[in-house]
């Protein structure tokens, strides 16, 4: 009897550890095999010509998005000028002077809060905000949604790394009589340096991969753009343009431009991991 | 300390600056809420609250009613959620408790990036894998399954049980990755308690870690709720874009997050324009609930550790 059920409690407990094992299996599983595939598609309609050239006319085959990849970089570049040093600065106030308090709290909150509005809906206020009294789609609002995007992550991040500064490296500072924002800005920020400039690596990264906020901002554009106050092709946006056309050509475009894309993501998020392992899971 | 009267000029200078660096986000996050409103007020005013459960979306006749996105993101959502939440928990017991260290740190570093690969790219393994693979195991579904109302219907592929599965990978490394920080948190004397008695790993997983770690574990669903809700490409991408309400999971539906990404850039006229922007401010107002929410399960948790 005895024997019997301590069999079972051991087949119990085997059964259910093989199922969790599985579990875990499966979703790095997912990973690798989204890898591989897109590594296998991409890469046989991946060339030169297509990281160069304009996109062909509709109906032609051919062309390239070179177009998207510069719209990225400029749309993700000015997102950065605003998002990073308005994050950064924020992060460095509420761990400075903001551990207490009802505006460091509402501060806080707000930044919980905005990380969690869904992406769509920040391209909507970036549309109401920008291209509505301007009556165009432009980059700019489409730099303005992703960098809302981009702050509430580097915010969070940045007050976790400076945190971490020991407050002996401040107090031995400061009893050098250095004035307190100098001990903020060339002491604690430099020491945190790192772990902020990760932070805001993966955010630019995180920002580089929105499609959403961008449909109806930068819009997209099929020729070299025209500055920052038109509209301007991204490579999400072209890339999904692409995969929900009827052309297969387009179709293998798709391909080369999520080899591109997730290339891209992977370098960065892999280099911010040998780099500088995060104090906790961060974008959470 | 802060404002204190002997504070130096540069010190009042640099600390007002980051304040209003910080009050700019405060100040951000009240603007969306404002703008939404005021720029979906014609709506509002047209349709009042019925706007929420009217069942008809037509543009071109200027009838307004979105029930149909609401009922497909919160059965897209909540397909999503049955499917990951086994298999996210079951993923981190497997992390915390049984793998060695390094394989942990391998395999949780995968299931994280899971998180970093782009909707769009998700979207495109949707329309060209998932939705094939759907279409082809449906007529097998409705000749197993087909006494429930979920599994009838024609296979068309694209549809609610499509999108309900990319999201179910989409919101999986936040569970795991939540559950995993969660679990780590419970005490071992508190294990070590359960084993000395002679406990199964299986059984001090039941009995000690897992009730332990649930309001946690609520956490991290209601979070990932709150993702599913608001995904947009990769559901825009497989969800069939039809404005319908049916039972069928087989059948091609429509979310709020689609519908805007859709239609907005070319919206027919103000009515439409304003519609669709009812429709992402009653998106803000759930996802800030569910959020709040899930926050305040997880601060909970974290108070008792």
């Amino acid at each position: 009897m005895n024997a019997s059920v301590y069999a079972r409690r051991r087949r119990v407990n085997a059964l259910m550890l093989a199922a969790t094992a599985a579990c875990a299996a499966v979703s790095a599983g997912v990973l690798l095999g989204i890898l591989g595939y897109i590594a296998w598609k991409g890469a046989s309609s991946l060339s030169w010509s297509f990281l160069t050239e304009l996109p062909k006319p509709v109906g032609e085959t051919g062309g390239g998005i070179a177009n998207s990849i510069l719209g990225s970089v400029k749309v993700v570049g000015l997102a950065g000028l605003m998002g990073i040093p308005v994050g950064v600065a924020s992060g460095v106030y509420l761990a400075e002077y903001g551990r207490t308090g009802r505006f460091a709290f509402c501060v806080r909150y707000a930044a919980d809060v905005m990380n969690g509005v869904p992406s769509i809906v920040i391209g909507l206020f970036a549309y109401a905000l920008v291209v509505m009294p301007m009556k165009r789609f432009s980059a700019l609002s489409g730099s303005v949604a992703l960098a809302l995007i981009m702050i509430p992550i580097i915010l969070r991040n940045t007050e976790e790394f400076v945190r971490l500064v020991p407050g002996t490296i401040r107090e031995a500072a400061l009893a050098l009589g250095v004035p307190r924002w100098k001990v903020a800005a060339f002491v604690v920020l430099p020491t945190a340096g790192r772990g902020i400039a990760t932070g805001a690596l993966l955010a630019l990264s995180r920002a580089a991969g929105e499609t959403a906020p961008l449909i109806f901002t930068a819009f997209g554009n099929r020729y070299w753009d025209q500055g920052l106050l038109g509209p301007i092709a991204t490579l999400p946006h072209t890339l999904y343009n692409y995969a929900i056309s009827p052309y297969a050509d387009w179709h293998q475009q798709a391909w080369a431009a999520a080899l591109i894309l997730m290339a891209f993501m992977l370098a960065v998020n892999v280099a911010a991991r040998v780099w500088l392992r995060p104090p906790s899971t961060g974008a959470l | 300390m802060t404002a204190a009267a002997g504070e130096r000029f540069g010190d009042r200078i640099f600390r007002l600056s980051l304040a209003a660096a910080a009050g700019l986000i405060l100040l951000a996050a009240l603007a969306l809420a404002v703008q939404l409103s005021w720029a979906s007020r014609a709506t509002w005013a047209q349709f009042g609250p019925a706007f929420l459960w009217g069942r008809t979306w037509d543009p071109v006749a200027g009838s307004f009613g979105a029930l149909p996105f609401l009922y497909g993101t919160a059965v897209t959502s909540a397909l999503a959620l049955l499917i990951a939440v086994p298999l996210g928990v079951g993923s981190a017991v497997f992390l915390t408790e049984l793998a060695p260290r390094r394989l942990a740190d391998l395999l949780g570093f995968a299931i994280e990036l899971l998180a970093a690969v782009p909707s769009v790219i998700l979207g495109l393994m949707g329309v060209f894998i998932l939705v094939p693979a759907v279409r082809a195991v449906e007529p097998e579904l409705t000749r197993t399954l087909g006494f429930l109302p979920f599994f009838r219907g024609a296979p068309y592929g694209v549809g609610f049980l499509a999108a309900g599965l990319i999201l179910a990978l989409m919101i999986l490394p936040y569970i795991t990755t939540v559950a995993r920080e969660v679990l780590r948190t419970v005490p071992p004397p508190l294990k070590e308690g359960m084993y000395a008695l002679g406990a199964t790993r299986w059984e001090v997983v039941r009995g000690v870690s897992l009730p332990y770690a649930r309001s946690g574990i609520f956490g991290a669903c209601f979070l990932a709720l709150g993702r599913a809700l608001g995904e947009t490409m990769a559901v825009t991408m497989v969800i069939g874009n039809a404005p319908d309400i049916s039972a069928s999971l087989f059948a091609p539906g429509y979310s709020m997050a689609a519908v805007i990404a859709n239609e907005l850039a070319e919206a027919a006229g103000d009515a439409h324009l304003s519609a669709l922007i009812a429709i992402g401010l009653a998106l803000l107002a759930v996802t800030v609930v569910i959020n709040g929410l899930a926050r305040l399960m997880i601060y909970r948790l974290e108070r008792r550790a």
